[in-house]
């Protein structure tokens, strides 16, 4: 099977690209103001910065392919075709929420998309990567399943046993390890002892690679050679892309473990939009008029998911006993 | 009729399944045996208490997956098979293991639907086998199904003989909840009358074992022949019980239990799990809302004791209730007040 290129994208693509990239961000600089106003109840979790890595690997992906995410979900979520105006309404607990308003932040689900939900106990999910692939392997259609996780969930005994029996099973997950340098309050340099995820994943007996997460090139190119691997009956893989959050854990982290300029600093390097467009103007490959246009739409389109989601009426009493089992 | 084993019941039910419909797959730890040994022999062993023997020849290494000893891999993966259209049947060597896998049970398979807002099903059916009896110590013999009897979102189902086994897992495996399926390890060879043909057993209805009219007597799993003998040698000397074999926990048939007390107006609950927050609370409780008035005695609860199983044979068998202590808790339910 052939592996598609970044190099190879068209402009219409590289638009898509953009578009998706910048909708994750605004997505979650919006919902960094909207949750200062207290509107917003529970704890979130902002993927803004790693942007690249959920639009770099689903780019590579169709509704046919699964992925399971994280607590800091919203980019996987967006990346993978889930609705953003029901994404909104689920983060606010609306009754038309994605998920009914009864998951959250944390388990924003669309399996028609093949999102199979983000999930809120870190490491939770590559076992259910492993699984998606049993059933892609059975179903022969060269479909894949796509494991995300963390710095922190890669200290996790959970991603081991899922990379081993992906290893001894021999089916198509792709372990995507976004190490944004912090589990929680606390360094990856500290945290994995070895401070090498790549390393750690090709123990496994597997193809590792690491890539620069702020690099949508990089990422899409890693992606489609691993996706190529599995489609065609190679086994698993794993990509450690090297990125970094611009918000804290959850909000409201006041993030005394980091340095105080570290955010300014790596907004400056580590901006994948900034990056993007500068690749995509140095290749003449995409004007930057069109890259303004879609700063605007972008912003219109998150200006009507919150206005929708705070119209949107509460659940009712009676949505709490539903959807327990489909009978008993 | 022919008699099968439990065993021989359960092995049935899987095959007839699996021959039904292509979705069911068989995945855990030696469920065959044999891959990457130096004999070279694969089925080596057809799961350790031999319930998967004979389905990797039939229906290929693609359905019947020999795993490592990764027990949350294992639920994990069959929680993903399923949200991706399959119908997992995972087995758990022994039950003590959930241990390990618990999150993969309790926060991630039994959530799934409700917190995604009804919008997926996780057809998983999550066999384990269960029970002391056999001396393989604390690690290796608890009944532990209230634990999970107490988690929304899962079934759980205890046959105590081979025709409610078979019954019961075809149910499980055509059922589109997610399913956790205890089997008492001495239950395995207890005989039954079984249909050739494949059957269900509905989830939700209890069996009554014996008809009677002087006590209720509820039992699960293997207290349940212990609990037969029991009513037995009683009806000998002129008092009969009803004996209820729940079949599952959750759902749990209770209106038969109350039924049945307003009858008797005694009750005995007979379980081999430890007595605090246990299922024989569960069912006092329940009986003490809703028929309180027409209990004549308090409820008499025989259950293990508050510590682990021991190892010495000894030490096991006054750790499991048996026949005896069965039959001192019928009669002493039937002593007038003094």
């Amino acid at each position: 099977m052939s592996v598609m290129s970044s190099e190879a994208l068209e402009r219409t693509r590289l638009l898509h690209v953009y578009r998706q990239m910048k909708l994750i961000r605004e997505f979650e600089e919006r919902l960094h103001v909207e949750i200062a106003t207290g509107e917003i109840p529970g704890f979130t979790h902002l993927y803004a910065g790693q942007e690249a890595v959920a639009v770099g690997v689903c780019e590579q992906l169709s509704d046919a392919d699964y992925i399971i995410s994280t607590h800091r979900g919203h980019g996987h979520c967006i990346a993978k075709g889930c609705d953003v105006i029901g994404m909104m309404k689920e983060i606010y607990g609306r009754r038309d929420g994605i998920c009914n308003g009864k998951g959250g932040s944390m388990h924003i689900a669309d399996l028609s998309k093949g999102m199979l939900g983000a999930n809120a106990i870190v490491g939770g999910g590559p076992p259910i990567a492993v699984g998606a692939a049993i059933a892609c392997k059975l179903r022969g259609d060269g479909s894949v399943s796509v494991a995300f996780g963390g710095d922190g969930s890669a200290n996790q005994g959970t991603v081991f046993e899922a990379m081993n029996m992906a290893v001894v099973l021999q089916v198509p997950t792709i372990f995507v390890l976004e190490n944004n340098g912090y589990s929680e309050h606390t360094g990856a340099d500290y945290a994995v002892g070895s401070r090498d995820l790549t390393a750690r994943s090709r123990a496994f007996g597997m193809p590792a690679e690491c890539v620069d997460g702020a690099d949508f090139h990089a990422v899409f190119d890693a992606m489609g050679r691993a996706v190529a691997r599995a489609r065609s009956g190679g086994g698993p893989s794993t990509i450690e892309a090297r990125i970094t959050r611009f918000y804290g854990h959850f909000e409201g982290d006041p993030q005394n473990y980091r340095a105080k300029d570290e955010v300014a600093r790596l907004r400056e390097s580590m901006d994948c939009l900034k990056r993007f467009r500068a690749r995509v103007d140095a290749d003449r490959r995409v004007p930057a008029a069109e890259l303004d246009a879609i700063d605007a739409e972008v912003l219109a389109v998150i200006d009507r998911a919150v206005a929708e989601a705070r119209a949107a009426p509460a659940p009712v009493e009676a949505d709490l006993y539903t959807d327990v089992y489909i009978h008993y | 009729m022919p008699q099968l084993s439990m065993r021989d019941a359960l092995n049935q039910a899987l095959h007839q399944e699996m021959e039904r419909d292509a979705r069911v797959i068989v995945l855990g730890e030696d469920v065959s045996g044999g891959a990457g040994g130096s004999s070279g022999q694969r089925e080596a062993s057809g799961g350790i208490f031999g319930v998967t023997k004979g389905l990797l020849p039939r229906f290929g290494e693609g359905r019947v997956l020999d795993t490592p000893i990764s027990e949350s891999a294992i639920i994990g993966a069959a929680a993903g098979a399923a949200l991706a259209g399959l119908r997992p049947v995972a087995e758990i060597m022994f039950a003590d293991f959930v241990g390990v896998c618990m999150d993969q049970i309790y926060n991630q398979i039994a959530k799934f639907r409700y917190m995604f807002g009804g919008k997926s099903t996780c057809p998983v059916v999550i066999r384990m086998a269960m029970g002391a009896g056999m001396n393989m110590g604390p690690q290796h013999s608890q009944a532990i199904y209230s634990l999970l009897t107490a988690v929304p979102g899962l079934k759980i189902v205890i046959p105590s003989n081979a025709y409610d086994a078979k019954g019961l897992l075809i149910q499980a495996i055509r059922d589109d909840d997610p399913v956790v399926f205890f089997e008492h390890k001495a239950l395995y060879p207890r005989k039954g009358e079984v249909p050739e043909h494949a059957y269900t057993v509905p989830f939700g209805e209890a069996a009554l074992v014996r008809e009677g009219e002087h006590v209720t007597v509820v039992a699960i799993a293997r207290m349940v022949p212990f609990a037969e003998r029991a009513v037995d040698a009683l009806a000998k000397e002129g008092i009969t019980c009803d004996l209820i074999d729940p079949r599952t926990t959750s759902p749990m048939d209770f209106d038969t239990i109350v039924e049945s007390v307003e009858g008797t107006g005694r009750l005995v609950i007979v379980d081999e799990s430890p007595p605090r927050c246990g299922i024989a609370n569960d069912i006092a409780a329940f009986v003490a809302d809703k028929a309180f008035r027409a209990l004549k005695r308090p409820i008499i609860q025989v259950t293990a004791p508050h510590t682990p199983i021991p190892f010495a044979p000894a030490l096991e068998r006054a750790y499991v209730p048996g026949p005896p202590r069965i039959e001192a808790a019928i009669r002493q339910s039937l002593q007038d007040e003094s």
